[in-house]
């Protein structure tokens, strides 16, 4: 069974549809990465999914549970936090908390979720987060004292640690300076390798070949084009996609 | 007689202190309240909000004061306040509380909506509830940002009190005239400044300190 199944989606601003029906779903253990240029959707997609926006159509559905439906309109708020915490979510400006520390950052949610776990777990749990993304000296730190690179790795824990079933990255290193963007692509290649279930919104390419099981290339609100790495970057059957990809490889 | 002096001044300046320090306690909560009222969806409620902060800060205070005293006998037939000190004491306070809080509302909607919506959205995902959101995420990061303008504020107020003269309520400005009176020494009054100065200095320290405690993160 798909761990995400995504049918017909459809999101409108004022009277400009940005999202014009998507209908993909995916695998547990899988990693999925879109594509496209700018203003094609993809960013708007991932925060349907993260609940950030309320899609005007289409259904979203978890492990075969239906999450959302437009036609039961809107979400209650308690309702909300529960279902957002099937989706785990990494935004391009990092957006840590910059009066905690990393490890507090990694911790909080957990904490005040409650879930039945002591605090001593949490903190262990934050701080084995925080040593798998490398970080282990710098736990104690506050975000500014942190690089970008280091900031985006401690939000890529603090997602984490609340154990999402579909982790999800909007463009995580677009904020960083070039010479930054390896470690985080590197800890993201790990947690594909670990089999993480993730959708990556992203314009590195080259990257986007290396780690996905299944890509998906969006244009002007629709699925252009989706398929292995081989089918869509490699040998790309739909013209606009050879047309992004021809800009990019210049 | 400077001895003498001192001491009534200081008696003055209990009056000062007593006006202030309820001010500030009265207008900070109720200041907070007013600016989610500013920011409110529903233009019920944010217009008529909106309106009362234009009048109170598009008048003078000492104005205000007059028509909070007098305004009640004058409309109303009632004397609201009661009589002697008290109730001119409760006016000024009232007209402080309000015109304070209207301020300090707008210091609030000002720090609050600079908060940027990362943030928000961070701690939405995170499955953090509202007020959750406003007590553990939003609220530190707007204090650190309103320390200075507070600071202007509350360093104005000191002075303002003196303003309460106006319905004859009885504050350091007031105990240092009356030598003019009583001694024929203008010098009294002149010295009240010193009293504003060194206590607006004792301000400035505990504000630098709070900002610096508020250092720690940026």
């Amino acid at each position: 069974m798909a761990i995400l199944e995504v049918n017909d989606l459809k999101k409108k601003f004022d009277n400009t549809e940005i999202l014009k029906g998507i209908t993909f779903s995916m695998e547990k253990g899988e990693t999925l990465s879109i594509l496209g240029s700018s203003g094609s959707g993809k960013t708007t997609l991932l925060r349907c999914l993260n609940f950030l926006e309320t899609p005007n159509e289409g259904t979203i559905t978890v492990n075969g549970n239906c999450l959302f439906d437009a036609k039961n309109g809107p979400l209650r708020d308690g309702d909300l936090r529960e279902k957002r915490l099937h989706f785990g979510m990494v935004f391009q400006q990092f957006n840590l908390f910059p009066q905690y520390t990393a490890l507090e950052n990694v911790t909080l949610a957990p904490k005040l979720e409650g879930r039945g776990k002591s605090q001593e777990e949490i903190i262990e749990n934050g701080k084995r987060l925080l040593e798998k993304m490398g970080l282990g000296d710098r736990m104690n730190n506050y975000p500014h004292q942190l690089s970008g690179g280091q900031q985006q790795r401690v939000a890529i824990a603090r997602a984490l640690a609340l154990r999402p079933d579909i982790l999800c990255f909007d463009e995580p290193t677009s904020a960083l300076d070039p010479e930054l963007t390896g470690e985080v692509l590197k800890v993201i290649k790990e947690l594909a390798e670990q089999h993480t279930t993730m959708i990556i919104v992203t314009h590195e390419i080259g990257f986007a070949r290396d780690v996905s099981d299944k890509i998906i290339f969006m244009d002007d609100g629709v699925i252009a084009d989706e398929g292995t790495p081989d089918q869509v970057i490699d040998n790309p059957s739909n013209e606009r996609t050879r047309q992004f990809l021809a800009n990019y490889l210049k | 007689m400077f001895t003498t002096v001192t001491m009534s001044l200081f008696e003055g300046f209990l009056g000062t202190l007593k006006l202030f320090s309820l001010t500030l306690l009265f207008s900070l909560p109720l200041g907070l309240i007013i600016s989610f009222g500013s920011m409110s969806k529903s233009p019920i409620i944010r217009w008529p909000i909106r309106f009362i902060i234009w009048v109170v800060r598009g008048t003078p205070l000492m104005l205000q004061l007059l028509v909070i005293f007098y305004g009640p006998g004058i409309f109303f037939g009632t004397n609201l306040w009661g009589s002697g000190d008290g109730g001119r004491f409760t006016a000024a306070l009232v007209a402080f509380v309000f015109n304070y809080a209207c301020y300090f509302s707008e210091i609030f909607r000002g720090g609050i909506q600079s908060i940027p919506k990362g943030q928000y959205e961070a701690a939405a995902v995170l499955g953090l509830t509202k007020s959750q959101t406003f007590f553990k995420i939003v609220l530190l990061q707007v204090v650190k940002r309103i320390v200075p303008p507070i600071s202007n504020e509350v360093i104005t107020l000191v002075k303002d009190t003196s303003l309460a003269r106006v319905i004859a309520f009885y504050e350091i400005i007031w105990e240092g005239e009356r030598f003019i009176k009583s001694a024929g020494i203008i010098w009294p009054l002149f010295y009240t400044g010193a009293f504003y100065l060194v206590f607006s200095g004792l301000l400035t320290l505990l504000f630098g300190y709070i900002e610096k405690k508020l250092d720690y993160f940026k």
